[in-house]
């Protein structure tokens, strides 16, 4: 009797130790993540929209139907990357995401406080390359790190009502992110 | 024999514990960090990189980009107030006020997460266009038969879930749970 209790708390132990080693692995392992959704249809360093939720269709779950979404999914192996996003009239936010969708970092229009939404995405590495004396003199430049060499950039805009759909459409249609030249060789 | 079978024995409860945990907690969208406000809860750190293990695994499971807390937080509700789950059959009403944000967003999606289909092509409001009481109070009726007002048609499907988003605002990690957070009451009026 005693000798099946044992063994039954050992295995609850050892279960627990399998619960962690799952939920650990599971990421790594999904094939069905918001990555693996995205990769099919949006090609590397390049901004695509994302076509809006339906109820037949949907590129992921949980999108919000208010709003009109682009990806660029990047890749800084070769490069850091120059990402520029046309406000719309009423809300544009842009997220990033990880390798994992693991967001880490995310700014509006608001806090960009200007009509276009600027900035470099760069690995640290890359950031730690980057010519001292530049750094000072873009300050102004607004520099995000990327945690992983590759990720997802969401650019989100609201329609407030469905009539505007079209216009923050149009508006996130001029968004760009395309390998940045001049960081590798700054003018002196 | 009596060394193997009880080998046997540890390793099965050992995976039927680890495993069941695993699917239980992913299932049920266990994370630390809760934030819950009558029956809305949101993950406020599964939108940073502070994101635990469980929250990273139901996102990866779930296939979704999670709501970055730099751009607005996601609460979500599965039952109404008096723990009732919200049933697409019936006249459920949220009505109240939304913590301060500049846009707030509210989608009604069946469990897995889609859009539910309905004869009006609406999924959910936005603060621009809700129609408010004049103290800048609402409700919304959702229902699956059309009602005056702010009508959220169900389709009629038995279970839903109400996500309400906040752009834009002061709401996050350190936010407790408190007056200057009033969500939404969310009440079942009738039942067929």
């Amino acid at each position: 009797m005693i000798r099946w209790l044992l063994l039954l708390l050992g295995g609850a132990l050892l279960g627990g130790i399998v619960h962690l080693a799952t939920v650990i692995i599971l990421p790594r392992t999904a094939t069905r993540d918001a990555y693996a959704r995205l990769e099919p249809i949006a090609p590397v360093n390049k901004v695509v929209p994302i076509p809006a939720a339906t109820p037949d269709s949907a590129t992921m779950p949980f999108m919000d139907p208010a709003f009109v979404l682009a990806v660029c999914r990047y890749d800084l192996s070769q490069g850091p990357l120059k990402l520029t996003v046309p406000v719309s009239l009423s809300y544009t936010s842009v997220s990033f995401y990880t390798r994992n969708d693991i967001a880490y970092y995310a700014i509006n229009d608001r806090a960009a406080g200007r009509r276009v939404i600027e900035l470099d995405l760069m690995t640290v590495e890359q950031h730690n390359q980057l010519p001292e004396e530049e750094d000072v003199t873009a300050a102004d430049r607004l520099i995000v790190d990327s945690p992983t060499t590759t990720g997802i950039i969401a650019i989100r805009a609201l329609a407030p009502e469905p009539g505007l759909m079209e216009k923050a459409k149009s508006a996130i249609a001029a968004a760009q992110c395309r390998p940045s030249t001049d960081t590798a060789k700054p003018a002196r | 024999m009596r060394l193997l079978l009880g080998t046997l024995f540890a390793l099965i409860v050992a995976a039927a514990v680890g495993l069941g945990a695993t699917y239980f907690a992913l299932t049920r969208g266990a994370a630390f960090g809760a934030l819950t406000i009558g029956t809305w809860t949101s993950f406020p750190k599964t939108g940073t990189t502070d994101a635990d293990p469980y929250a990273r695994a139901s996102i990866a499971r779930i296939g979704r980009l999670p709501t970055a807390l730099g751009d607005g937080v996601s609460f979500t509700a599965q039952s109404d107030d008096k723990g009732k789950a919200l049933d697409g059959r019936c006249d459920v009403v949220v009505s109240g006020v939304t913590p301060a944000s500049r846009f707030w967003t509210i989608t009604l999606y069946n469990p897995a997460g889609e859009l539910v289909a309905n004869t009006v092509d609406r999924h959910g409001f936005t603060s621009q266009e809700i129609v408010r009481r004049a103290d800048g109070s609402f409700a919304i009726v959702v229902a699956p038969r059309a009602s005056a007002g702010n009508w959220l048609p169900t389709g009629g499907v038995e279970r839903y879930v109400l996500v309400l988003r906040l752009y834009d605002t002061a709401v996050g990690v350190s936010t407790k749970a408190g007056r200057e957070v009033p969500m939404p009451a969310v009440t079942t009026r009738s039942c067929p």
